[in-house]
């Protein structure tokens, strides 16, 4: 399972690097992958291969970090994007920029905005005493549209930011196309870091099956889980707003797909889901980029068009659990 | 003990010493306490004042995985949207046991095993849970709390949602196993026929206060049910055993 899993990756991220708007012969691509220096050298090292790793970090980080939210609230519809984590995440970002911090803050920035987002979100969603389907929708809505207008905001204000309207606007959206290889090794250090705490406390996360209450009678601290599950799952998903902006639906279908195949145990999840999350985005955004060429959609415009279809089928299969 | 809720106090001073063996029946009217106890001893809620001790040690000074060893809960509520099997859902039982890396050892499979085959659910093992009866469901769930190890086990209405003939069949399990492996059980039981029938001891509890305590043969009379439960219910005596049933008063005719 795993194999085939990391073969699909490296197959999709293959093809993600020979296929693009430019077209550029195979031999080419790898004179340009050994180093060699043309214009297709530079479009392959600079642009192509930046992009392709860097939406496998983003598809890899949403999936891992909806699979540990999605057993933490007990709710299969939960991933950064819907819980507003996301959301969070790009207002940090946005902040970041706008007060001039170099590309290395802005990962962090978004951690930040993600944890604080995360957290308001369990908070609110526990405010009945147990978690349900729907009071997470709800919190995550609220806070979406909160932030949603505080980034308009700062955008319109922001005279740094002003001139850069098209490109922020594209990379909130979900694009993954303007990507340096510096900021990329900050966010891979970021996602590693969260694939480690993830599929460490993982097994932890079973025990959540039937509740807080009930992790607890386990042998679960609920309150030190809780707070590392919360804690990865905003490394993940800072990271990959700080590459992507907002992709939604990644973390929320993938890891429910996965679990069809591979069963609900948490640690396999985590592992499978997390290439599995990488190979989708990487074709999603070869997808981005070919299907009207020359021009290039965000990879969230992507995944915004199937995902949201498909969280709709799941939210009517599950309307038993959703009150 | 004491122990309650914010800003109200449910439990006013319980005393109570339970020994391994004893399978103990907390029975009482709605909102008289009943599963604010289990919690208590549980260690889920800290006591106002006193203290539960387990062994001569309190329970407040263990952490959650040694409690966990010590005492197991079988959960009441109980719905889950994952495609957990049988087994896996057994397997949680161990989670106290667990290394920091998380993974089953060769003991922890022996616990699974012989806790599936304690409530007869080696057959459903590989089984998803969301695809069992509601009666095979329970019976996870009890092998769940088995895999614990643990020696004091409480129950929070345990058969609410099961037939009469399984809710007898759960409980015989359950009185089995606190015979033959010196458990102490503690379950919250709302049918007091069933629990007459599987206790070795009646708790009756009262505005969070103990109301009888001894044999359920004795706890099972008509002054005690009407000043505990109030009026409606009587008792009858069949093969020298005491049963409660609604009273002789005709409902249609009040």
């Amino acid at each position: 399972m795993f194999a085939v899993l990391a073969t699909l990756l490296v197959v999709s991220a293959v093809a993600g690097v020979f296929i693009g708007a430019v077209a550029i012969a195979p031999g080419d691509v790898l004179a340009a992958l050994m180093g060699q220096d043309s214009t297709a050298g530079t479009i392959i090292r600079e642009l192509r291969l930046p992009r392709v790793l860097g939406a496998a970090l983003v598809g890899g980080a949403l999936a891992g970090a909806g699979a540990l939210l999605q057993g933490l609230l007990r709710n299969p519809l939960a991933d950064p994007f819907v819980t507003g984590t996301s959301a969070g995440a790009s207002l940090g970002a946005v902040i970041a920029v706008a007060a001039g911090a170099t590309a290395t803050v802005v990962p962090l920035a978004a951690f930040a905005g993600a944890l604080v987002a995360i957290v308001l979100v369990w908070r609110l969603a526990r405010l009945g005493g147990r978690t349900t389907v729907l009071t997470v929708l709800l919190a995550g809505v609220v806070l979406t549209s909160f932030t949603g207008a505080a980034v308009t905001f700062i955008l319109v204000s922001s005279d740094r930011l002003a001139l850069r309207l098209r490109a922020v606007l594209g990379w909130l959206q979900g694009g993954v196309s303007v990507i340096s290889w510096g900021e990329l090794a900050v966010a891979s250090l970021v996602v590693l870091l969260g694939i480690v705490g993830a599929i460490f406390v993982a097994p932890r996360v079973d025990a959540y099956a039937f509740g807080e209450e009930t992790a607890a009678t386990l042998g679960i601290d609920p309150e030190r889980t809780t707070a590392v599950i919360l804690a990865t799952t905003a490394l993940l998903s800072g990271a990959a707003v700080a590459i992507a902006g907002l992709v939604g639906f990644v973390g929320l279908v993938v890891p429910h797909a996965v679990r069809f195949l591979i069963g609900a145990r948490h640690r396999r999840l985590v592992i499978a889901s997390i290439p599995a999350g990488a190979t989708v985005l990487v074709l999603a955004d070869l997808a981005a980029r070919s299907i009207i060429p020359p021009a290039e959609l965000p990879v969230g415009v992507i995944t915004g068009l199937v995902g949201a279809p498909f969280f709709l089928i799941l939210l009517v299969r599950s309307r038993r659990m959703i009150v | 003990m004491r122990a309650g809720y914010r800003g109200s106090e449910v439990l006013r001073g319980i005393d109570v010493a339970v020994r391994s063996g004893e399978v103990v029946a907390i029975v009482g009217p709605n909102g008289a306490g009943k599963s604010t106890l289990l919690r208590v001893l549980a260690g889920l809620l800290p006591p106002h004042a006193g203290s539960v001790t387990l062994d001569g040690r309190e329970i407040a000074s263990l952490d959650r995985a040694q409690l966990a060893r010590r005492i197991a809960v079988v959960p009441q509520v109980f719905d889950t949207l994952f495609p957990f099997t049988v087994r896996e859902i057994v397997a949680l039982g161990r989670t106290p046991w667990l290394g920091p890396f998380g993974t089953l050892g060769r003991d922890d499979t022996r616990a699974v095993t012989r806790a599936l085959d304690d409530v007869d659910a080696s057959a459903l093992a590989d089984r998803r849970i969301d695809r069992v009866s509601g009666g095979e469901r329970q019976r996870a769930v009890l092998a769940m709390a088995l895999a614990q190890e643990a020696d004091v086990l409480l129950l929070d209405e345990p058969t609410v949602h099961l037939d009469p003939a399984h809710q007898r069949a759960l409980l015989d399990v359950i009185v089995r196993l606190a015979r033959d492996r010196g458990l102490v059980v503690l379950a919250v039981l709302h049918d007091l026929n069933l629990a007459s029938a599987m206790a070795t001891r009646f708790l009756v509890l009262r505005d969070g206060a103990i109301a009888f305590d001894g044999a359920p043969g004795e706890a099972l009379t008509r002054p005690l049910l009407r000043d505990v439960f109030g009026p409606g219910l009587d008792v009858v005596t069949h093969q020298g055993r005491a049963f409660v049933v609604p009273d002789g008063e005709d409902a249609r005719a009040r």
